[in-house]
């Protein structure tokens, strides 16, 4: 690139370099600033000297969170609740799409289709509201848990710690199984007909076209999915945590973004926290990256 | 080409629609279940404890509209419904501005420097300071416990600046050539030419944007101490949630007339009150959220 060019350029494109400032000065205050504002995970933070004034520890606010009662619990709770909501709430969406694709009656596919979405646009407070009120003392399926026999006595099940990953996991799945599996459909709609054809004519029934057509076609879809989930494997979101849980749960229940959040904005340990921030997120880094290149040696789908 | 269908997957039919039939029930039957109660008598409603499917009443109990009537006049939610309707109001516009003008700079292939732009956005998405320092930034700039912050927190998504770019650069590049030989500036070009003619992504856009800002509560109880600040629903959280005492003076609205008997009734009818504009909206507007799905999973 030469002074000319660069000057030329300038000299024409001057007010589309206008227009862009605005947007450039919105990312480098909210976005880079913060990234810089990480060093505060290496200081002793005091209010007084700020991020350039407070006095550096090095790794010591990492090496503190280790050590700590809490590393254990908050590992194993948030790769718990993690790893069972992918068990579950991965798979979902993709057997109610393959579901759904079978309807051949085109106005009841689109009329449970629409009714599957709607839990996805309710608020997560509203949602965590009906959860705690289903699931409370006298709440509705507390009822209808007690009249199958499967509790003993009427109980608020939110105050229960073996319930608490229950509650969390499937209450999500029925926020998401709708709205989740639009993406599937959507692959699956241009899967080539003519596939079928060939197939049928081969005389391969139903279940062996599913099973040799329609998976192997939505496939790449189903990793690049499933590569994005594990890039989020321990930023299991607090948005719900916090909402659900309470002291008698927080043994099961806090997980590292809960513990950040109560650590570092209601206890004001800024630099602890950061560091507890920064540790999760290379952790999330370090499993997309791993996920990406495996999938990308053995099935020739990846992200990158 | 009609094929006889064999026993078995005949069986496999009836199956799958009781399961797609169970799967919609379950669905609904939660919000069903609050519209329900939320029209039903306070005293027998305190009472049950069962799904409610129809509106309960007893004799000398009847059916009522006592929970709006008492949710309308409550003052906190009245406030919080403005705040959000702000938030959401000028959030949306904002960002519609913003996010079209970083799609038109990104969009211009003749530049020499515009493609570092897409780079400094797009490394956003795998890079952040996280909570801490991001609420550290905010406090040095003086904003937390403002309006501001409530705006400018996840104004400019890149996601949405993506599809934009991506469906401006679909335009015919003749017609902003020929605006531009008459003399259009950047701005004419970008506003008459170029956004009538994306009115759908936008539409997508915008809609994504104001759901997601009307459902938000996190970015409030991080950001804001002050009540009369505060968004619908974080009054709903305090209403519905909360177990630390807020509860009774969320639910009384700021007045001294707590009546445990209908603690219930008005918790929900404040669920309707508040879920009311996106259900109204929803059966209209989930084909264009379908479709933003499909041009994420295109672009993305």
């Amino acid at each position: 690139m030469r002074l000319v060019d660069i000057k030329k350029d300038w000299k024409k494109n001057k007010s589309v370099y206008f227009l862009a400032i605005p947007i450039v000065i919105y990312f480098l205050i909210w976005h880079y600033a913060p990234i810089v504002g990480l060093l505060l995970g290496f200081e002793e933070y005091s209010p007084r000297g700020g991020i350039t004034g407070s006095e550096w520890i090095g790794v010591k606010n990492f090496i503190d969170f280790f050590k700590s009662y809490y590393f254990g619990r908050l590992i194993k709770n948030t790769l718990i609740l993690s790893i069972f909501s992918i068990v579950i709430n991965f798979p979902a969406p993709i057997i109610l799409a393959l579901l759904l694709n079978e309807l051949e009656n085109k106005i009841f596919k689109k009329v449970i289709q629409t009714i599957s979405y709607i839990p996805h646009f309710i608020s997560t407070v509203v949602i965590c509201g009906i959860v705690i009120d289903f699931l409370g003392y006298d709440g509705a399926f507390t009822s209808i848990l007690l009249n199958m026999g499967l509790i003993k006595e009427r109980q608020d099940l939110l105050a229960l710690k073996s319930a608490f990953r229950p509650i969390f996991v499937l209450s999500g799945t029925w926020q998401g199984i709708g709205y989740g599996s639009i993406i599937y459909l959507a692959a699956l709609s241009s899967v080539d007909q003519e596939l079928y054809e060939a197939a049928k004519i081969d005389g391969a029934g139903r279940w062996r076209q599913t099973l040799h057509i329609t998976l192997p076609s939505i496939l790449p879809t189903i990793i690049i999915m499933f590569i994005l989930t594990m890039g989020n494997l321990l930023n299991v979101s607090m948005e719900k945590i916090i909402l659900l849980y309470r002291p008698v749960t927080y043994d099961v229940a806090d997980v590292i973004s809960s513990f950040v959040y109560r650590r570092g904005l209601q206890e004001g340990a800024y630099g602890y926290s950061t560091a507890v921030g920064i540790f999760n997120s290379i952790v999330n880094m370090a499993l997309m990256f791993t996920t990406n290149a495996i999938s990308a040696k053995y099935s020739e789908t990846s992200l990158f | 080409m009609k094929i006889k269908e064999t026993p078995s997957r005949i069986v496999f039919r009836i199956i799958n629609t009781i399961l797609m039939l169970i799967l919609a029930f379950i669905c609904l039957l939660p919000l069903w279940h609050v519209l329900m109660a939320s029209f039903s008598n306070p005293t027998v409603l305190s009472q049950n404890t069962g799904v409610v499917f129809w509106p309960l009443s007893s004799p000398g109990h009847p059916a009522t509209l006592k929970g709006y009537q008492l949710v309308l006049r409550n003052v906190g939610l009245a406030r919080g419904y403005a705040n959000t309707i702000f938030y959401v109001g000028v959030g949306t516009l904002l960002c519609l501005f913003f996010v079209s003008i970083a799609a038109y700079c990104m969009s211009r292939r003749k530049t020499l420097f515009m493609k570092y732009l897409v780079v400094l956005l797009m490394v956003t998405m795998f890079f952040n300071g996280g909570l801490i320092p991001t609420y550290y930034v905010n406090k040095t700039l003086g904003i937390v416990n403002t309006r501001w912050v409530m705006i400018a927190m996840g104004l400019i998504g890149v996601f949405y600046v993506i599809i934009l770019k991506t469906s401006f650069q679909q335009l015919p590049a003749s017609l902003e050539e020929s605006a531009q030989l008459d003399g259009a500036g950047h701005m004419t070009v970008l506003l008459k030419i170029i956004l009538p003619l994306s009115k759908a992504t936008l539409a997508v856009i915008a809609l994504f944007f104001a759901v997601g800002k009307w459902n938000e509560y996190l970015t409030a109880i991080i950001y804001l101490n002050n009540r009369a600040l505060y968004p619908l629903q974080c009054y709903l959280r305090e209403m519905l949630v909360d177990s630390s005492g807020n509860q009774e003076i969320a639910i009384s609205g700021d007045a001294d007339t707590y009546n445990e008997d209908f603690k219930k009734l008005l918790q929900y009818s404040t669920i309707i009150y508040a879920t009311l504009p996106i259900l109204a909206i929803y059966p209209f507007v989930q084909k264009y959220f379908v479709k933003g799905v499909m041009i994420g999973s295109i672009k993305g």
